[in-house]
């Protein structure tokens, strides 16, 4: 993907573009309010990562004034300013997905990987699947390999969210924002425990597992090992 | 003279001088109006008596001639409240009538005059004021019909001097109200102004004083030191926080420093690198959480300010919590129920309460669990406790109460209201996970809701007891069915 940083600290920038250049993203680099906009709003890129506090512009205007020009690349917010009322603020503004400071660059990674997709065909039907995993939004129905599995309500969701970003990395904190609506953290590990419960009811007794925990950064679902 | 130059740029000075020359300036022009309106008034009254009168004296004139009308001007003259009257032969000889001399001008005059005469009987030569009307007879005579006006000319001075009294009176009495009115106002403006340039310089203690009589300066001093009571519990708690900060943060970062210290010391392995590197980033993430804790203590802490409100369903949150933590409980061994599922509603901040619930419920499976004070709930499971933890949700005494009951040890009496302070943890929990932010966390966001955290004895175990004020009525509750945010 070709993602537009604005971010004005040259450190964290530097690291973060890093990463997601060895992710194998294409990365163009913004140093100040201003140039960021000038280079977002050419529309060249698929995400765009905005840092909230820039020098001669603050990351919240470009996301409106983008937004005004109907300049509709996904955007993340990046912010030290975490608290739920601020994001409420960056995403009425325009943003996408809204990620407070400090974070781990697998949690940006994962976030910026669910906002690239997110250009693409949306919503792949009712009838989600990966590899002989089924799952069928309209009748509340999940079959691997044609048996009926039953799942809690909250687990459907769970699994629904898990699929619909097959393939791809999901932290623990987006599963608790898309899946239960909560924005902090619990301190036990809980999600681990829903998780290793889903498991159990779509792995077990299959030779080929597919949800897979990625260490230190959170589950991906997907047919088969890499 | 500095206190007048500060009188004079007061505003209600300023005010009630603006105010009395508006008044002022009304009264002269009412006076002014209704002066003019009544001379109008009496000189259209007086001309069509004197053209009465002439009509009459013309009718004998032409009647009786000359004679005639000298005997009708000496019969009427007679009379004390009578008009003026003067008759002139052609070559400007008085004839008759009560009047001795005008001044010569008047016989060339057209309409309504106002001259001064001297009367007939008078001898001094005394002058009076009158209004009079030439007209000329048939035969070159003269004659001059008019009224004394002196008496009026008399009460109108009464009246204006009256009325220039007034106006001084106004005045005075105006300048000196708003001189008073305004010299109090300034000793209240005064006091408030004395109390915050105290406090600026550093006496957070300091309060507006009160005159008692509750008027409006009353109720804004009222509002100031309310707020000054508020801005000083904050500072108190930026404080208390720093000192803790200072006093729990550096334990770790101190760790932290020493590892990486260690790691750079030791064989230059990568394994070894990389282990140390980990640690880094789990004791860093433990930092991390430590001060997201803090901060967003401090921000329920700081009010209202920036925390949105909104009906909820702190049932409903419940329920979520619980059913966030079953599985963990499960795991566990540990018996996690929720009773009570009538809709409770307070006008709160979903996220806040659903935060402090799940530190209570937290904190439950980690302490009120196996019987055994600090040991933390294995989250593989293995711990293997026997303990029950419940939820209930209930309204009473007016407020939504949400009480959450172990089976663990419990807080000894002596260290309940201690364990609601940041970083307190008993000595017999050192060992357990968590930074002691928990409880911290219940206690503020239960006083930025207006309601309070309390422990009782569960016999055996803890109770736990969050009670937020209810919702007013006919606020409809969101519950948990439209996130406030969808990231």
């Amino acid at each position: 993907m070709k993602i537009l940083l604005i971010e004005d600290d040259r450190e964290a920038a530097q690291y973060l573009a890093k990463g997601l250049r060895e992710s194998g993203h294409t990365v163009d680099l913004a140093a100040d309010g201003d140039e960021g906009y000038d280079l977002a709003a050419t529309g060249n890129y698929d995400v765009l990562i905005v840092d909230r506090m820039l020098p001669r512009r603050d990351g919240l205007s470009i996301i409106t004034q983008l937004r005004a020009e109907h300049v509709s690349t996904p955007a993340l917010i990046l912010s030290a300013l975490g608290e739920v009322d601020d994001r409420v603020k960056g995403l009425r503004a325009g943003g996408d997905d809204y990620l407070a400071k400090p974070y781990a660059f697998s949690e940006l990674a994962a976030r910026v990987e669910a906002l690239g997709r997110r250009r693409g065909p949306s919503d792949a039907g009712t009838v989600l699947r990966v590899g002989d995993l089924e799952l069928d939004r309209l009748a509340h129905r999940v079959q691997r390999a044609g048996v009926n599995i039953p799942v809690q309500p909250r687990e459907f969701r769970l699994l629904e969210y898990l699929m619909r970003n097959a393939g791809q990395v999901v932290t623990r904190t987006m599963l608790l924002e898309h899946v239960w609506d909560y924005h902090f953290d619990p301190q036990t590990n809980v999600i681990d425990v829903h998780i290793s419960r889903l498991r159990a009811k779509i792995d077990k007794g299959f030779d080929r597992p597919l949800l897979h925990t990625v260490r230190g950064a959170g589950y991906v679902i997907r047919d088969g090992e890499d | 003279m500095l206190e007048a130059l500060k009188l004079l740029r007061s505003t209600a000075f300023r005010l009630s001088l603006v105010y009395l020359a508006v008044f002022a300036a009304f009264a002269g022009l009412l006076i002014a109006y209704l002066s003019w309106n009544t001379w109008v008034i009496f000189t259209q009254q007086l001309d069509s008596t004197i053209e009465a009168e002439v009509q009459g004296l013309a009718e004998q004139y032409r009647l009786g001639g000359v004679l005639r009308l000298v005997q009708v001007i000496d019969r009427r003259t007679r009379n004390p409240s009578s008009s003026l009257y003067l008759v002139q032969d052609p070559q400007g000889n008085r004839i008759a009538g009560n009047v001795a001399s005008v001044p010569a001008a008047t016989w060339e005059a057209e309409g309504l005059v106002r001259i001064r005469y001297t009367p007939f009987e008078e001898s001094s030569g005394k002058t009076y004021e009158a209004v009079v009307r030439v007209f000329d007879l048939i035969g070159g005579f003269r004659l001059l019909v008019g009224r004394d006006v002196e008496e009026r000319r008399h009460l109108q001075e009464i009246v204006w001097r009256a009325t220039l009294l007034a106006v001084v009176l106004m005045i005075v009495l105006g300048v000196g109200g708003g001189y008073y009115v305004s010299r109090r106002i300034l000793a209240r403006i005064d006091a408030v102004a004395e109390t915050s340039r105290t406090i600026m310089a550093g006496d957070l203690s300091q309060r507006v004083p009160l005159s008692g009589s509750g008027d409006e300066f009353d109720r804004l001093a009222e509002s100031l030191n309310a707020m000054l009571d508020r801005i000083e519990r904050l500072m108190h708690g930026l404080k208390e926080v720093s000192d803790n900060i200072a006093h729990d943060l550096k334990t770790p970062l101190t760790r932290l420093r020493g590892r990486v210290e260690a790691a750079l010391r030791a064989d230059p392995s990568e394994q070894g690198y990389r282990e140390a590197l980990e640690q880094t980033i789990e004791e860093s993430d433990r930092l991390i959480a430590i001060f997201n804790a803090l901060l967003m203590i401090a921000r329920a802490e700081a009010g209202a300010a920036g925390v949105s409100f909104a009906p909820v369903d702190v049932a409903a949150v419940a329920r979520d919590v619980v059913e966030l933590y079953e599985p963990a409980a499960e795991e566990a061994g540990i018996g996690l129920v929720i009773t009570g599922s009538e809709p409770v509603r307070v006008l709160g901040n979903r996220e806040l309460i659903g935060q402090a619930i799940a530190n209570l419920v937290d904190n439950a499976l980690k302490h009120g669990s196996a019987g055994r004070a600090g040991i933390a709930t294995d989250p593989d499971g293995s711990g293997g406790g026997c303990g029950a933890v419940r939820v209930s949700v209930t309204i009473a005494d007016g407020k939504a109460r949400i009480a959450v009951a172990d089976s663990g040890p419990g807080i000894p009496e002596a260290d309940r209201s201690r364990v609601v302070e940041r970083f307190a943890r008993l000595e017999a929990s050192r060992s357990a996970p968590g930074a002691g932010l928990g409880l911290a966390l219940v206690a503020a966001v239960a006083r930025l809701h207006s309601g309070e955290l309390a422990f009782s004895d569960g016999n055996p175990g803890l109770v736990a007891t969050l009670a937020l004020p209810l919702a007013p009525a006919g606020e409809a509750a969101s519950g948990q069915g439209s996130p406030p945010v969808r990231g």
